[in-house]
């Protein structure tokens, strides 16, 4: 790691919005100025007291931060080697850590007059926050969801036409993820007098990569916190589950300085990181490119086509990551391993079975990388694994997985 | 002096107003639409903008789109495209040609090798959607450098504080969309074009052309009144979606053709 070229890893993007070669402003020209307005927008708001202490509000008395730092103890003995400690996102209001982000950027939506939110959504996880904070506030909200994702993830789609959103199932491309965010582009160019794009992960054009790590970064400020509280001391190794990148990234940044601290982001590996691109691996598996505004590591074939990524859990299926991600594994500041979908399977009922906890698959992939590394460690080593999800959603999923049939009209 | 420029001072001096005819290449296969871009000119096409096929085309609508994946279906790739155009060049050496795309295939080919075979293949100028000002160092400045044309794009939404920036760089001619939002939406009316064309040309000498929105040769005719130039794409691509032959999609081509150059 180049240590004596960087005296803190906390001080991207830069004022073109890159993180080393990452990141930019890869967008049309309609789009922006509405890319400008927000970025001087989110610049006030930052150093806003009042914005703050609305965050704080709605995290505390609507969120229910701070999220426990839980001390797994089941966990922890059937591994036998670290002790494993779970940040619990996955207890916040909507289910997962999406909403951290989401009241930010609404709020700034208000600051900004927007009157119509957009979203793109993978799992529904970040559809569903979004939905919910637009009722909070009595805003309109159109979700963007790949048709293939509606399918597998009924019970999200049901949640946001509950709260008042308008699905919009996305039938071009494969129908995913990043298929959604096309069409949530083309509605924001469209619409853009009225209408606020509200990203649900640290990808996409400036400033949205760090406004959204900035909005997530309570997740890693907590655990910092609490961590110091229950031991006295920082975590030895931090571990996260990777799509976009939003969980990890919030999990991560204040600890970048913190240079004793070993960070290590887990990707999709879907079937295994293969040739035939059956998985969600950008980092393991991909190559720079430029997708969704932003320089990134994408699955693509030789001819800069992006690929369908492959992966058990909808929120992980997208072929890119975060800039800041691509970044910080160019310079080798944090590790990133893949994880299939079999070994995910494997973490979720253990997790089950030892904590009575139902994970959501996305941090099963974390948990069966803490695995695969606690057993080797001593007994003093401290893991804190960001819990970012519950996994409510996924139980038709994980049902199909392990061959039980389950009737959700019963 | 690109064949572009040649191109615009030639109709200038003739009073005549540009037509700028789109197709996707590779669409439906490689020789229909080398077909159809071979009886461009003769049609009445001044300029001819050439899709570049990419999974991901964010600022285009449903026609495009397709376009795009059945260009993709067919094997079409960026070799191929630049293929077709020396292919074209072979009988044509003076149309001039704009490739048209998104940044990630060519960033993929790497920029120079990619500029060193476009020139040689004969392309003039390059819009790239996913590129603004704010990222010139990528390829505009390069591809000037090389000889070619970057095209810039100015919309609704390039207010008059941001225009010298979109302009800065520019080249060959700009790029007028008419409407926010994707290819081939909401008709483009020629009395709330005609302002911004006019914005536009108070701070540029570049010939100004409009696009998006433009479907019927009358609407071509109406826009070439407020404007050096017109843009058709979406409703050329329909006509080849939808399988019409190539002698019938020029046909077309010519009425938007003869609408443009009324004025």
């Amino acid at each position: 790691m180049p240590e004596d070229l960087l005296n803190s890893f906390m001080t991207g993007p830069d004022e073109h919005g890159r993180f080393g070669d990452f990141g930019g402003r890869f967008v049309s020209e309609t789009l922006m100025p509405l890319i400008l307005d927000l970025e001087a927008e989110y610049e006030r708001a930052k150093s806003d007291p009042d914005f703050w202490a609305e965050m704080e509000d709605l995290w505390t008395h609507y969120v229910g931060r701070p999220s426990p730092l839980y001390f797994a103890p089941r966990l922890t003995e059937r591994l036998g080697g670290a002790k494993v400690y779970l940040k619990r996102d996955e207890l916040n209001h909507t289910g997962a850590h999406k909403i951290n982000n989401v009241l930010g950027q609404i709020l700034l939506a208000r600051r900004m007059g927007k009157t119509r939110i957009i979203a793109e959504t993978g799992a529904g996880q970040h559809g569903v926050a979004t939905a919910t904070v637009c009722a909070r506030f009595g805003l309109d909200c159109v979700v963007y969801m790949g048709a293939h994702d509606v399918e597998r993830q009924q019970p999200n789609v049901f949640r946001m036409r509950l709260l008042g959103a308008k699905v919009v199932p996305v039938t071009s491309g494969r129908g995913t993820l990043k298929d959604a965010m096309n069409d949530a582009l083309r509605d924001w160019v469209t619409n853009v007098r009225d209408t606020f794009y509200c990203i649900g992960t640290v990808a996409g054009p400036h400033p949205y990569p760090a406004m959204v790590r900035d909005f997530q970064s309570i997740i890693g400020k907590e655990a910092k916190e609490q961590m110091q509280a229950q031991e006295g001391r920082l975590p030895d190794t931090i571990v996260a589950a990777i799509g976009g990148g939003s969980n990890a990234m919030g999990l991560f940044y204040p600890f970048l300085d913190d240079k004793e601290v070993r960070i290590i982001g887990v990707e999709a590996g879907g079937k295994g990181v293969n040739d035939k691109m059956e998985h969600c691996a950008s980092l393991t598996g991909g190559r720079p490119g430029v997708l969704h505004g932003n320089r990134t590591y994408l699955l693509q074939d030789d001819d800069g086509q992006i690929l369908e990524g492959f992966s058990i859990s909808a929120g992980l299926d997208y072929p890119g990551i975060g800039p800041e991600h691509a970044w910080l594994h160019d310079i080798g500041r944090a590790e990133y391993v893949s994880i299939t979908d079999s070994e995910a399977l494997e973490a979720f009922k253990l997790c089950c079975e030892t904590e009575g906890i139902i994970p959501a698959l996305e941090p099963c992939h974390a948990l069966a990388h803490v695995m695969k590394i606690a057993p080797e460690l001593p007994s003093d080593h401290l893991i804190c694994m960001n819990m970012c999800g519950r996994g409510d959603k996924d139980i038709f999923t994980v049902a199909k997985a392990l061959g039980v049939e389950i009737d959700p009209a019963a | 002096m690109t064949r572009i420029d040649d191109t615009f001072r030639r109709l200038r001096e003739d009073g005549r107003k540009a037509f700028v005819a789109y197709i996707m290449a590779g669409d439906p296969d490689a020789e229909t639409s080398l077909a159809v871009m071979r009886g461009m000119p003769e049609a009445g096409v001044d300029v001819i903008e050439l899709g570049l096929p990419f999974t991901d085309p964010m600022a285009d609508g449903p026609t495009i789109q397709r376009a795009g994946q059945r260009a993709l279906a067919g094997g079409q790739t960026l070799t191929r495209t630049l293929d077709m155009v020396r292919a074209f060049r072979e009988d044509d050496a003076t149309t001039p040609i704009v490739l048209m795309g998104y940044y990630n295939p060519i960033y993929s080919r790497g920029v120079a090798r990619f500029l060193e075979e476009a020139t040689e293949a004969g392309i003039d100028g390059l819009i790239v959607v996913d590129l603004p000002p704010e990222e010139d160092d990528e390829l505009c400045i390069p591809a000037q450098a090389a000889g070619l044309n970057f095209i810039r794009l100015a919309t609704p939404t390039t207010d008059d504080r941001r225009l010298p920036k979109v302009l800065t760089n520019a080249s060959g001619f700009v790029y007028y969309v008419s409407i926010t939002g994707i290819t081939g939406a909401a008709e483009a009316q020629a009395a709330d074009v005609a302002p911004d064309v006019a914005r536009i040309k108070a701070q540029t000498d570049l010939p100004v052309a409009v696009g998006f929105g433009i479907k019927t040769a009358a609407a071509a005719e109406a826009i070439a009144g407020v404007a050096d130039g017109v843009v058709v794409g979406s409703a050329i691509v329909e006509r080849i979606g939808r399988g019409d032959p190539p002698a019938d999609v020029l046909a077309f081509v010519r009425e938007l053709a003869e609408g443009s150059h009324r004025t």
